[in-house]
């Protein structure tokens, strides 16, 4: 099996590159920094994972693959350890560890599909694949093209014009947590409260639930 | 698909969009939905869009448009995974299909 990991950045190597130079992969490590993952298998949140078997089929559609490590506290833990974390990147930290994830049962699940193909009872036939994809429709559609609008325009110089597009996307998809954290993450790195936008990370967790973040896995 | 214009090339419409335009309609997959003798080497996508379900998005001030995906059935029209192409961190680009004859597992993360 190969992995191929794709860092969803609208800044691309300027934002993903420090995290993909501490990993130094020997997978191929790409980055979509048009959130392509979004309208092309339907990504929504972040990190997901999508199993493609040898004939380019699609086994496994995306689905949440956390691997079970707060980031942030890997990092403070750093050599010199941090003893007086953020109070706001702290409550960031334990609310994460308030959302259900399974990454132990994803992990097995993966091996057992690699060393047994179609005999996994994990493999999905093509028609089930569809089936759990997200629904297309029109709001998706929007959210989807407003994006991409905010994402040439922050590009091309215009940050505040982008703003107006990442709202747009935001009101119309709010289910989709790539567009609201890579636009609150433009306008404060650590995603905290601004006058740019409503809301931020912390308080649409408490507001939504922990339960909100991530689908729960089905397998 | 980010636009300055309205009219687009049948090319430029497949490869943005997976929509390949044929004589019994816009094809992805085996889905073909009826377009009624739209399409062309070169055509308007206004029309097309509406027949798909694909949102125009205009930024009046910047004489840009943005096409989204299409409103039809499920984001994934089938199990055959879109071929992805991206910006490779050792440089080039890199395309999802040139993995084919091994199982791949694709992880999408990012910075923030």
């Amino acid at each position: 099996m190969e992995f191929v990991t794709v860092g969803l950045d609208l800044n691309g190597w300027d934002s993903a590159g420090p995290w993909v130079e501490r990993a130094q992969p020997t997978h191929p490590s790409l980055v979509d920094e048009a959130h392509l993952m979004d309208e092309l298998f339907g990504v929504v949140n972040v990190p997901s994972g999508i199993w493609i078997d040898e004939e380019g089929m699609i086994v496994r559609p995306p689905e949440t693959a956390y691997p079970g490590k707060v980031t942030q506290l890997e990092v403070w833990a750093e050599n010199p350890p941090v003893t007086d974390p953020d109070p706001y990147l702290l409550a960031q930290a334990e609310e994460t560890m308030k959302i259900q994830v399974r990454p132990k049962k994803y992990y097995y699940a993966l091996r057992d599909w690699v060393a047994n193909g179609r005999e996994s009872k994990h493999w999905l036939p093509p028609d089930e694949v569809v089936d759990r994809s997200r629904p297309a429709g029109p709001d998706v559609s929007e959210a989807a093209a407003h994006f991409e609008l905010g994402q040439h325009l922050h590009k091309a110089g215009e940050p505040d014009a982008a703003v107006e597009h990442f709202r747009a996307a935001h009101r119309l998809q709010p289910e989709n947590w790539t567009y609201k954290r890579q636009a609150w993450s433009l306008a404060d790195p650590d995603q905290k409260p601004t006058d740019v936008y409503e809301t931020d990370w912390l308080s649409d967790i408490k507001k939504y639930g922990p339960e909100s973040y991530y689908a729960p896995l089905d397998m | 698909m980010i636009l300055d214009s309205l009219t687009v090339t049948n090319d430029a419409f497949r490869d943005s969009t997976g929509w390949a335009i044929k004589p019994q309609g816009a094809c992805k997959a085996e889905m073909c939905v009826p377009l009624g003798g739209l399409g062309g080497d070169e055509f308007d996508v206004t029309p097309i869009a509406e027949r798909l379900g694909m949102a125009i998005v205009h930024d009046e001030a910047r004489g840009l448009w943005a096409l989204g995906p299409d409103s039809v059935g499920q984001v994934l029209k089938s199990a055959e995974a879109p071929d992805l192409t991206l910006p490779e961190w050792k440089g080039g680009e890199f395309k999802l299909s040139s993995l084919r004859g091994q199982k791949v597992f694709v992880l999408a993360w990012a910075s923030w």
